[in-house]
């Protein structure tokens, strides 16, 4: 018996400890239901762990929500050349899977690029456009083999494209999300200054929340998300960019690592045209507030109830 | 105590004491079961990419094959209902056969929630006191009302197989509101599988409240078929008689429950093509396709074509009447419905995506695989119920007799 439990502690102080460490978050609570020294332990393993795997000193941060803070999003559709810059900027800040085989690669933000002209004049007889134009002549009950309402795979020589505009969507961070609602282990919920989160360790990949979200902000990791040691970004939290694991679903968060601490989100950061705006809606001075008090402002499907602090707005 | 263990040895005894024809049809199933657990190793390693599953169709064959199976378990209510509330003779004799294809579906049901899940592993999760357990989420409800259909089911049948084993009367006390409350248990859970995908507006495929009454009505039409055909071969394996009044009873309902389901069908047809609005994309892409895309067209059409077609045969008295032909609309009704609640109904929720995205779906291998496997698991189970059942309801098997060998 003593022998056995001899080989039972060796195995466990084997080399690999992330072994160990990925048994000890196999029986870890939903993140919200621990007490802050579990959280903190937690955290912990979690460092160690990807300190280990990515070779670098990995931090997870687990900064709470702050009092009299809700965060607000504003995009002005009229500014975005449709760069893409906020999408590959997201990719690398939140550690997203990049691989090359089909499902491994994953991004948060789309732009979807619309065909402008959409209506002009010699386009009125070319039948029934799916999902747009105006049906005037022509074999109307024919596609006219439009491909979307929106593209997002495009690839131009330059943007701005002339016969094109450009509609950026990623989570919307709904007040009401349909996604937290249907969610059976609440392993997703929105977080006291807005953002919709996942605890990654406690989600059960039923994809249930993929079902419900109007705006296809959710993604499946379908295997270990592919990584590269040098790329990961080791300034991590624990409801945000931290590395994911096969199986769970994740979206963005708003940049919880960044927002937390006072920095915009990296696509706010990086957009080249100042289309993407940040900020607090409670405080009547932010830029966000100033936004919607006085620019044409809409929100994306607002038919569905949802109450997305994501808006749109234009000059 | 001595009387449980002598029930559990004599009925195993009985259950594994079989021809070669029994041990060739466990055999070949227990192949799928193997590939099927090797599959399932491969989702757990390689993950869910092993699948033909993207992030745009994040469900197909296995969410489509849940569904269905719910609606095969909620079906074996349609010999229950007769037998307890109509006290229907014939179905009376064979109720207990339902209540264990009910038992078997169920747990196909449970092995496809595993097979579909990312991190099975993490299950527990929405176990309490472990875990947490929802009551917004639909998914929630489902897990509950199937794992109390299944138990109901294992009270009912195996209580009433144990009393004839010893020879006890029923105590029909407790026993008859059980067996009502398993009644409206069944409809219960392919009610709330209907919400399940029904409560998402953001697939304005599933999003209407026609949902529950179709499941409803197909779970009724498909249940009842698979039924009549394992009568079929029991009467022919086995000296039970499955009494004619009660196969001509469930053909009925077959039939009735299946014109409801084709109407309901072109309801939704006509109410989504007339308008034609953007929400009609994903039936649009299942009958005609969308931008050139014609994955699900050929699916559409041959379920209709087997649905309307096995309708019209069950009125045919050379088919309804013949119970060598029988099988043929039977087959029909059941591989329909299959198709429609599976690659017509789960799959085109998910196209266009709700951004307006036209992608297709291609299952693979080794979803293929995972499915036949997950049904001859199904059956393997279906068959040791079954058989075990008989054997008690022939007498084969009594308590203080002597296990009587199997024919």
């Amino acid at each position: 018996m003593s022998s056995l439990m001899g080989t039972a502690a060796l195995m466990v102080q084997s080399d690999d400890a992330a072994a160990a460490v990925e048994w000890a978050e196999h029986f870890q609570k939903n993140y919200r239901l621990m007490t802050d020294v579990e959280k903190a332990e937690a955290r912990a393993r979690l460092e160690r762990r990807y300190s280990a795997e990515y070779g670098k000193k990995v931090t997870v941060d687990g900064t709470e929500a702050q009092a009299g803070v809700l965060m607000g999003y504003a995009l002005n559709v009229r500014k975005c050349i449709g760069c893409r810059r906020c999408v590959h900027a997201c990719v690398e800040e939140n550690n997203q899977s990049r691989g090359t085989r089909p499902g491994e690669k994953i991004e948060w933000i789309q732009v979807l690029r619309m065909e402008r002209g959409e209506f002009s004049k010699d386009k009125m007889n070319q039948g029934y456009p799916e999902g747009l134009g105006i049906q005037v002549g022509g074999n109307a009950y024919t596609p006219a083999g439009q491909v979307l309402e929106g593209q997002y795979h495009y690839n131009p020589e330059a943007v701005p494209e002339k016969d094109a505009t450009y509609m950026p969507i990623a989570c919307m961070q709904c007040e009401k999300p349909p996604c937290v609602k249907v969610c059976p282990v609440r392993t997703t919920y929105r977080e006291a200054d807005g953002p919709v989160v996942i605890d990654y360790n406690w989600c059960i990949g039923c994809k249930m929340c993929m079902n419900a979200c109007p705006y296809w902000a959710r993604r499946f990791n379908l295997t270990t998300p592919v990584l590269p040691k040098e790329e990961m970004n080791p300034v991590t939290h624990y409801l945000g960019n931290r590395p994911r694991m096969r199986g769970v679903v994740e979206k963005c968060h708003w940049c919880l690592q960044r927002t937390r601490h006072d920095r915009y989100p990296a696509c706010v950061e990086v957009c080249p045209v100042g289309a993407r705006k940040f900020g607090n809606l409670l405080d009547p001075e932010s830029e966000v507030s100033k936004i919607l008090e006085r620019k044409n402002v809409f929100r994306l499907k607002a038919e569905f109830n949802t109450f997305p602090k994501f808006f749109y707005f234009y000059d | 105590m001595q009387q449980l263990t002598s029930f559990a040895t004599d009925y195993t005894r009985y259950v594994l004491n079989g021809g070669a024809k029994f041990y060739a049809w466990m055999g070949s199933l227990t192949v799928l079961i193997v590939g099927m657990m090797y599959v399932f190793y491969l989702q757990n390693t390689d993950g869910l990419i092993v699948t033909g599953m993207t992030s745009q169709i994040s469900d197909g064959l296995y969410l489509a094959n849940l569904v269905f199976l719910v609606g095969v378990a909620a079906g074996a209510v349609t010999i229950v209902f007769p037998a307890y509330v109509y006290h229907h003779e014939g179905m009376h004799k064979v109720a207990v056969l339902g209540e264990m294809l009910a038992i078997s579906a169920v747990i196909m049901v449970m092995v496809f929630v595993f097979a579909h899940m990312g991190r099975p592993d993490r299950l527990w999760h929405m176990i309490p006191p472990w875990g947490i357990y929802s009551f917004s989420s639909m998914l929630g409800w489902d897990v509950l009302v199937l794992n109390g259909y299944l138990i109901l089911n294992f009270i009912c049948g195996f209580y009433y197989l144990w009393c004839k084993y010893t020879g006890n009367p029923i105590n029909k006390k407790w026993f008859i509101p059980l067996v009502y409350v398993a009644i409206a248990w069944a409809l219960s859970i392919h009610t709330v599988t209907a919400f399940l995908m029904a409560n998402n507006p953001a697939r304005p495929m599933w999003f209407h409240s026609m949902m529950p009454i179709r499941f409803i009505a197909t779970a009724f039409a498909a249940g009842p078929a698979l039924i009549i055909l394992i009568f079929l071969v029991i009467r022919k394996n086995t000296k039970f008689w499955v009494d004619d009044s009660a196969i001509k009873l469930l053909t009925t309902i077959v039939q009735f429950c299946l014109g409801i389901a084709i109407f309901l069908t072109l309801s939704e047809v006509v109410v989504e093509l007339y308008a034609r609005t953007e929400h009609a994309n994903g039936l649009y892409y299942l009958m005609f396709g969308l931008h050139g895309l014609t994955g699900l067209v050929p699916w559409f059409w041959s379920s209709l074509v087997l649905m309307v077609g096995a309708f019209v045969m069950f009125f045919m008295p050379t088919f309804r009447n013949d119970f060598n032909k029988l099988q043929i609309p039977c087959v029909m009704a059941f591989a329909g419905i299959w198709i429609e609640k599976g690659m017509g109904l789960i799959v085109p929720g998910y196209i266009p995506s709700p951004i307006g995205e036209v992608t297709e779906y291609h299952p693979s291998f080794v979803e293929w695989l995972m499915v036949l496997g997950i049904w001859a698991f199904g059956f393997f189970i279906l068959t040791i119920l079954l058989k075990g059942a008989i054997g008690i309801m022939l007498g084969d098997i009594k308590y203080g007799g002597q296990a009587v060998a199997a024919k």
